[in-house]
């Protein structure tokens, strides 16, 4: 039938990963005016006070949150399942004229909705609820990109050549399924024109449940959406990316099994520490701490599975700086979920809960262990879809050092902000008059936020050079030979 | 009871039965590697051996199942 040999078709995992990099620095230069803005509120008018409305950071965060998780990592996701799904289960796209179809639509569809969400964003049109502001037509957008992936796997899945499906599949299912039913359950809303015909609008709508449900709903999205969003995908890439790069098989296939079912068994439960001390049951929040302790043990077991897989090969960790970039994200992943936990037992939220310790956390997860293994996965892909060889090693490996110690700046600092916060607020004389007001902790927290900010900014830095390497590679970097590609990714100097 | 201590002990139960479902998978796992009625080590290669032209693992076909 065909006269050409068949060959793995990498367009949409191609058109992703350009969007993980473009929206990987707007994002992250988002999150860097934010972490100004805290230290210098002056910047919230960096545009001048006529566009205060846009620049300040109430508008900005939610900008930063959706376009980071949803714009960078899910990208990076995606082209990672573009990437990985048909390798994994040996067949092409190329294969299917209506898988290829549907790749793409997933794509552009995706994009649409991006700029619209910006928009809307931007002028402030949103639902507030934290990582789900998207108005219901938007929500009704996202479901028709989820079914649109949803295809593209079963899809993939009906015509492949390999019977067994590999661990990562597994976990891009996972992903799949648990991200559709929390995006249904926490967005069932009615918009207020229904409400109240004639005053309320029809895209502005409020959410089905009130009060301290709202919240158990809000919060088990929420909490899921760290579990599924920047998570599982991030171990179906690094079960698929480290082994491969390092040409090790996963040390141990079965403990990746058990450590799934593990987490999936766990996670769901775990959302209750997000709402410790407040209105919901009792029971609950014991159970969403206990839970939460709980989850060290199939977080930890995918990180040791890991980082034993480099067993007896530790050379290739000092001699790669890609291999370097997943051992840091699997060491990270070890220590944010450690920190989680701790932060989940009752007394420690009490004290972390409403502190910068939290952002720390986010961030040390979110840059540590998400970003670093997105920006591996890219830095691994792209020799493989371009042909080419990785422009600079040694840009990648500065790159490296630049980001590991801004991540270090920005926990370290929010640790001590936060642990200070906590301490300021609580903290009280013989006759229970609180001994500090906020305004004191403000003053004592700038030191911490100016260097967050500063560790901020070196990430972007990194971005910036990630960008420019990926901008060569694809462009002008040497051509490779496919048999250099079997495993450790060709790197110029 | 009030239907929140329903609820309460419905969780409770069901997380015990759901623990005692898990730890017999691992067993499962364990023992029937140990007793050689299935490898899952191998499928670590589907990751290294993934190329186009690769022998699949398994093949797809249906006589040739492992599991018995
Ligand atoms: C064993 C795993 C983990 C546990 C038990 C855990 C636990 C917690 C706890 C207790 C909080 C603070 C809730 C509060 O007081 O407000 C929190 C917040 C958060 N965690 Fe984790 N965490 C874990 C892993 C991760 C990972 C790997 C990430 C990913 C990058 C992550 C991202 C977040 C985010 C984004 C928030 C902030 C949510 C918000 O308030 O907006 N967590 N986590
Ligand atoms: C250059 C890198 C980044 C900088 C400087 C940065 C900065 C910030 C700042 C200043 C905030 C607001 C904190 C507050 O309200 O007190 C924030 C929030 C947040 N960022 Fe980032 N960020 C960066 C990258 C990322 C990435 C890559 C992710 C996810 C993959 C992420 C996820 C989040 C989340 C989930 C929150 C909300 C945290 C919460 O509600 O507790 N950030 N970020």
């Amino acid at each position: 039938m065909e006269n050409r040999p068949l060959e793995y078709d990498y367009t949409v995992a191609k058109l992703f990963m350009y969007n993980t990099i473009f929206v990987g620095i707007v994002g992250m230069l988002v999150g860097v005016i934010l972490a100004w803005q805290m230290a210098f509120p002056g910047v919230n008018t960096f545009l001048g006070v006529n566009l205060a409305e846009y620049t300040n950071f109430g508008r900005l965060r939610p900008l930063h949150t959706d376009s980071v998780i949803y714009g960078f990592v899910l990208s990076g996701v995606w082209s990672s399942w573009y990437y990985i799904g048909q390798r994994v289960l040996k067949v092409s796209m190329a294969e299917s004229k209506f898988l290829m179809f549907v790749g793409k639509a997933h794509f552009w569809i995706y994009m649409a909705a991006s700029i619209v969400i910006v928009i809307s964003l931007l002028f402030g049109i949103t639902s507030s609820k934290e990582y789900s502001e998207f108005e219901w037509p938007l929500d009704a957008g996202i479901v028709i990109i989820w079914v649109l992936w949803g295809i593209s796997i079963f899809g993939l899945i009906g015509i492949r050549r390999e019977k067994s499906l590999y661990i990562s599949i597994w976990y891009f299912i996972a992903t799949f399924l648990a991200v559709a039913m929390l995006h249904i359950f926490n967005n069932a809303e009615v918009p207020t024109w229904l409400i109240a015909p004639g005053v309320g609008s029809w895209y502005h709508s409020v959410s089905m449940y009130a009060g301290t449900n709202d919240a158990l709903v809000q919060w088990w999205f929420g909490h899921n959406a760290v579990a599924f969003v920047l998570t599982t995908p991030i171990i179906a890439m690094i079960y698929y990316f480290l082994p491969k790069e390092s040409g090790q098989a996963v040390y141990s296939y079965k403990l990746s099994l058990l450590a799934f079912w593990g987490l999936m068994f766990v996670y769901l439960w775990a959302g209750g520490h997000h709402l410790l001390f407040s209105t919901v049951p009792d029971w609950m929040q014991t159970m969403g701490s206990v839970f939460s302790v709980v989850l060290i043990l199939p977080s930890w077991g995918s990180a040791i599975n890991m980082l034993l897989t480099m067993k007896g090969e530790w050379q290739q960790v000092a001699a790669s700086p890609l291999i370097k970039f997943m051992i840091m994200a699997s060491t990270f992943y070890m220590f944010s979920t450690l920190e989680g936990p701790i932060q989940a037992i009752k007394s420690v939220n009490a004290l972390a809960h409403f502190t910068d310790w939290i952002v720390g956390h986010v961030h040390d997860g979110a840059l540590g262990w998400v970003g670093f293994m997105v920006i591996a996965a890219m830095f691994h892909m792209a020799p493989r879809i371009f042909k080419r060889e990785i422009y600079s090693k040694s840009l990648m490996g500065t790159q490296f050092w630049i980001q590991t110690l801004g991540v270090i700046l920005y926990f370290t600092s929010m640790w001590i902000a936060g642990i200070t916060q906590g301490m300021m607020w609580r903290a009280h004389d013989e006759f229970g008059n609180l001994a500090y007001s906020f305004i004191d902790t403000v003053a004592v927290l700038h030191p911490y936020f100016t260097i967050r900010a500063v560790g901020g900014t070196l990430y972007l830095v990194g971005m910036f050079m990630f960008a420019y390497n990926m901008y060569k590679t694809m462009t002008s970097s040497r051509v490779v030979e496919e048999s250099e590609l079997q495993n450790a990714t060709p790197m110029g100097a | 009871m009030d239907i929140a201590t329903l609820q309460a002990y419905g969780f409770f139960f069901f997380t015990a039965f759901m623990v005692v479902i898990l730890y017999s998978y691992v067993y499962h796992l364990y023992s029937s590697q140990k007793k050689g009625t299935r490898d899952y080590e191998k499928y670590g290669n589907l990751a290294l051996n993934d190329d186009i032209t690769d022998q699949p693992i398994e093949m797809i076909s249906k006589d040739d199942e492992t599991k018995k």
